[in-house]
């Protein structure tokens, strides 16, 4: 029981991690509807200026900072440089466009930073293990993760439903031509969006590098996976992300954690474990492929 | 159709340029013993063919897959699997009927196309029921499930990949000498070339092409979308599944690398890099991507990122690709 | 003007095929790992090569070395293969840190008449049933140091481990050759993926398991990354592994974590001879860090290759093989010998992570077995 609950908040940690991911992602597409590869390359971004300022200063919560700034500055000027121009296109201009901005920030990082992954230290007030109750003991960072990642959530939805901006995004995603006739400057409110999801990517690298490795390329499967979880939350839709980076993490942790034993149990022969741990693996997948066969627009999606 | 009948014969004539360049290298390599540039002008036929089919879907149905990798791979392994069995001089099932190993490259290549087209219908059948953005990421999203439960299987490698050591045969002809297996992968992308040209310009092709551009007054005229399109789709995973099965025997070894999404980008930026629904888009892209590679590979390890600012610059001035810069005309939309 | 100097090439070529010796000399194709999660041990593989050649001096000059970067991809070593036998036109390859990696590329290029000296991974498929005249294993076998984990915690009195390692075949090879030596009670048996970053769901495993000791295979990245998540976790079942989860890449980035943890290995900074001294005072002379195992595996390949060159022509290959096979070189690993399937014969020790002058290293504490050769020599009809 108390190996279950720790897969669980397992489980949970790492769908909180895919919610800062899609949640940028999705806030993009649906204010934009651009379709952006290269937020993983962001999220990168976040967990090497993390790990290089932590290194410089020493302070790893100025990393933190540093992961939302350099984020949000390298989504900016994407932003203004390239994918301003991409947003009339179609979404192959618009996948092969970010496709090539991958390569360029991936072979960028690897050129300032070498191909050695960096490695973080926890501040002690963040390291080691608390108890919880029921006698299960912890890592505090990861509960950390949860809990900036439900902190990020209410922000978000606070930020969506109650500021002025978050009328104007709302306003953006129903009618594009409607906002700009009301005459909000939609170019700074684009960046502004942009620059937003990019932060939150920063942040969950940031994030994710310290339990981790700072490298090359570890953006890559998560976006993925952040792909996933807004399609099975719908496109667009905060909400929707949160719900869908939830079932994710905890299909795919508890799946793999549960289904090999479970397959060893009803099945007879030495293929049971394998056959488990493969079927673990595409399980999310497999999620998706349910969802959309019911609902094709995802959980919380409003196009068709 | 927006193209005139000269600029239909300019893009023939374009087409058997690039095709007699890519012969001509191969046969100064041949005099010259140059082997390793044999195996590279291999490697452009073969990501070629990968490439054709995937501008039939994505060119000429507008159907922009993000996951053709998994099409690539699944030819890549039914190419390991059954040769390895041969090898090995076991069968690869018994059940509902016995199927045999095979390292003879005509048995195989039906083997292929067979399962990559049987699972190209399958994700087409389900991805097709969406569009747009959403197309795009659940094809991409099937082929990383393909790929995971590759990795995850253990039986033919998983993440280790398969290796067979030796080439499989063709009657009457040495695989294992490059220029002859450059022959044979050059006479099926031509081949392929050939029906991507006439499947384009039938009745088929034009209606496809008609529900690209006007989905609502094709479904005037009585097109129906969706079962065309999906018909385009298996074709094109059939292609590319052949393709894979050479990329197979190319190196002899598949990996679950072939079905990652990287590979899923890179035939992509073949089809984008020479030019969108044009018939010789995949040939010349392919080439200048090795090119790229092999040539900027050796002087920086940071060839990826001129790569990346070349594809940038295409798609941001250059809609048409390569083949559009040299014809100075857009792809007609 | 390419062209111009392939066609010389090849009459250069053709003039040797018919039997003028070519000009004393080898050239060599490194495969190896420089980008990654892995990126720590093929540097450290190609700097222990290259220290052995530069300290030969003149007799390293002859060796003629191309060195590329297979980013721990199998496809992608596969390819550079190719390259360095069609395009280079290698007579030996050399490098490969992965198993993995060497099942893809070895036996096509054994079978290609190219040499293999391996520098770390020497997968037991290769032992066996599949050992091959042209492939050298300088390292170990992929099972001895795993053994002598087994059989240490079969000596220390402990009852029941939990033992873990990434599903691919050097991992495999890993815990059956930690089985072969410990009789006792194995709490659970994981593989993990290869290249996995995230251990929390193993950890929970780990903490559910009752067992009294950890075994662990996790080279790279993987250990690290491991062991920083496995301190953090609060879970306090001592860890015990292989030199490869405790090597030098290693210790920097896990940090006091790891002081204390019993590894076993086939060679250590301390180990007490001639050859050790000049290459560890060398290594940190020339790179300012501490060499690691694969460092010294480097080291020694490359003065194996050189003790060859100097006795036979690498174009005679029985000559050439002869010569390997001989060992006539000065190990850092002290006494070392080649059994009849071309894997070492030699001493594997108990090391302990400790902390020298304020930087973390491994130090002998004992030896685990003497003269260990490997399970599948009687297998190999060479």
């Amino acid at each position: 029981m108390v190996l279950f609950i720790e897969q669980a908040l397992n489980g949970l940690q790492y769908g909180m991690m895919l919610f800062l991911m899609a949640a940028g992602l999705t806030l993009v597409f649906g204010v934009m509807g651009l379709i952006n590869l290269a937020h993983g390359s962001l999220y990168m971004v976040g967990a090497f200026a993390c790990a290089w300022v932590a290194a410089a200063t020493g302070s790893f919560f100025l990393g933190l900072v540093a992961s939302l700034v350099a984020a949000a500055v390298a989504g900016a000027l994407v932003e203004v440089v390239v994918i301003r121009r991409l947003y009339h296109r179609d979404h192959l201009d618009q996948v092969l466009a970010t496709f090539a901005l991958i390569l360029v920030f991936s072979e960028g990082t690897r050129w300032l930073f070498g191909s050695f992954p960096l490695y973080l230290t926890l501040p002690p007030v963040l390291s080691g293990a608390v108890m919880l109750p029921g006698g299960l003991q912890y890592p505090l960072f990861r509960l950390a993760i949860i809990g900036i990642g439900a902190v990020v959530a209410l922000g978000l939805f606070f930020l969506i439903n109650r500021t002025r901006l978050g009328i104007r995004i709302r306003a953006g995603e129903a009618d594009r031509e409607m906002i700009a006739a009301l005459g909000v400057n939609i170019e700074r409110l684009y960046t502004i969006v942009f620059a937003l999801g990019a932060a939150l990517a920063g942040l969950a690298g940031a994030l994710v590098g310290t339990i981790q490795s700072v490298q090359v390329g570890m953006g890559e499967p998560v976006l993925i996976l952040a792909f996933v979880v807004i399609i099975i939350g719908g496109i667009g839709s905060i909400k929707g992300a949160l719900i869908g980076a939830l079932l994710v993490g905890m299909t795919d942790v508890l799946g793999k954690a549960l289904l090999p034993g479970l397959f060893a149990r009803v099945m007879v022969g030495s293929d049971a474990a394998t056959v488990g741990s493969a079927l673990a693996s595409m399980l999310i997948y497999i999620l998706m492929a349910l969802v959309l066969l019911v609902r094709p627009q995802g959980l919380y999606g409003q196009r068709g | 159709m927006g193209k005139g009948v000269k600029g239909m014969a300019r893009e023939t004539l374009l087409t058997l340029a690039i095709l007699s360049a890519l012969l001509g290298t191969v046969i100064v390599a041949q005099i010259t013993g140059e082997g390793f540039v044999i195996t590279l002008a291999t490697k452009v036929a073969i990501f070629a063919l990968a490439g054709v089919g995937l501008n039939l879907a994505l060119g000429y149905g507008g159907l922009v897959s993000f996951g053709h990798a998994a099409f690539f791979g699944i030819g890549g392994y039914v190419t390991g699997i059954l040769a390895s069995h041969a090898g090995a001089g076991t069968a690869v099932t018994t059940l509902p009927f016995a199927l045999m190993g095979s390292n003879e490259m005509l048995g195989i290549w039906p083997m292929a196309m067979l399962a990559a087209g049987a699972a190209a219908l399958l994700i087409g059948a389900l991805s097709l029921r969406t569009s747009g953005v959403y197309f795009i990421m659940v094809t991409l999203a099937f082929a990383q499930m393909l790929f995971y439960f590759a990795i995850s299987w253990p039986r033919y490698g998983g993440e280790d990949g398969l290796s067979f050591y030796v080439r499989n045969s063709f009657p009457g002809l040495n695989t294992l000498v490059p220029v002859q297996y450059f022959a044979i992968c050059m006479a099926l992308l031509v081949l392929a070339l050939i029906l991507s040209a006439a499947l384009v310009r039938s009745r088929f092709g034009l209606a496809l092409q008609a529900a690209r551009q006007n989905e609502q007054r094709a479904a005037a005229v009585g097109i129906r979308p969706y079962a065309l399109r999906l018909v385009a789709f298996v074709i094109s995973g059939m292609i590319t599944g052949l393709a894979g099965s050479l990329y197979a025997d190319l190196n002899r070894f598949v990996s679950p690398a072939m079905m990652s999404w990287h590979m899923s980008g890179e035939i992509m930026v073949f089809v984008i890099l020479g030019g969108v629904g044009r018939l010789a888009g995949p040939v010349a892209g392919a080439a200048v991507f090795i090119l790229l590679e092999h040539l900027l590979g050796g002087v920086s390890e940071y060839w990826k990122a001129l790569l990346g600012l070349l594809l940038l610059a295409i798609v941001l001035f250059a809609p048409g690709g390569l083949i559009g810069l040299v014809l100075r005309r857009d792809r007609h939309v | 003007m390419k062209l111009k100097s392939g066609l010389m090439g090849t009459i250069a070529a053709l003039v040797m095929g018919l039997g003028a010796a070519q000009a004393e000399g080898v050239k060599v194709g490194m495969i190896t790992t420089l980008s990654g999660g892995g990126a720590g041990l093929g540097v450290d593989t190609r700097d222990g090569f290259l220290l052995a050649l530069k300290q030969a001096g003149e007799a390293g000059s002859k060796v003629d070395l191309v060195i590329e970067d297979d980013q721990q991809k199998p496809d992608v070593a596969v390819q550079i293969a190719d390259k360095m036998i069609q395009s280079d036109k290698v007579d030996v390859l050399t490098g490969i840190v992965w198993s993995n990696l060497a099942m893809a590329v070895v036996p096509s290029a054994t079978a290609q008449g190219k040499f293999y000296l391996s520098t770390n991974a020497a997968p037991s498929q290769l032992a066996g049933a599949g050992c091959n005249a042209r492939y050298f294993a300088v390292s170990y076998q992929n099972d001895n140091m795993h053994e002598a984990a087994g059989a240490y915690a079969k000596g220390a009195g402990i009852g029941k481990v939990f033992i873990m390692a990434p599903n691919y075949p050097a991992g495999q090879d890993s815990l059956a050759g930690f089985k072969r030596f410990y009789d006792g009670e194995i709490a659970s048996e994981v593989y993990t993926q290869l290249g996995q970053t995230d251990y929390a769901a193993e950890i929970a495993q780990i903490r559910a398991s009752g067992a009294e000791a950890v075994f662990f295979f996790l080279p790279g990245g993987m250990g690290i990354a491991f062991m920083k998540q496995y301190a953090a976790s609060g879970v306090g079942i001592p860890l015990i592994g292989p030199a490869f989860s405790l090597s030098q890449d290693i210790l920097p980035a896990v940090g006091d974590s790891a002081l204390g943890i019993k590894n076993t290995s086939s060679w250590s900074p301390d180990l007490d001879n001639a050859a050790n001294k000049t290459f560890v005072d060398g290594f940190q002379a020339e790179y300012g860090r501490l060499p690691s195992l694969y460092a010294a595996q480097g080291y020694d390949t490359a003065n194996l290759l050189l003790s060859a060159v100097a006795k036979a022509d690498v174009t005679d290959a029985e000559a050439f093989r002869a010569a390997l096979a001989a060992a006539d070189f000065a190990s850092v690993r002290g006494k070392f010998r080649f059994g009849p399937n071309q894997h070492p014969v030699q001493d594997i020790y108990v090391r302990e992570v400790v902390k020298v002058n304020g930087v973390l290293t491994n130090a002998i504490v004992g030896t685990a077995m003497t003269d260990r050769a490997d399970a599948y020599a009687d297998q190999c009809k060479m």
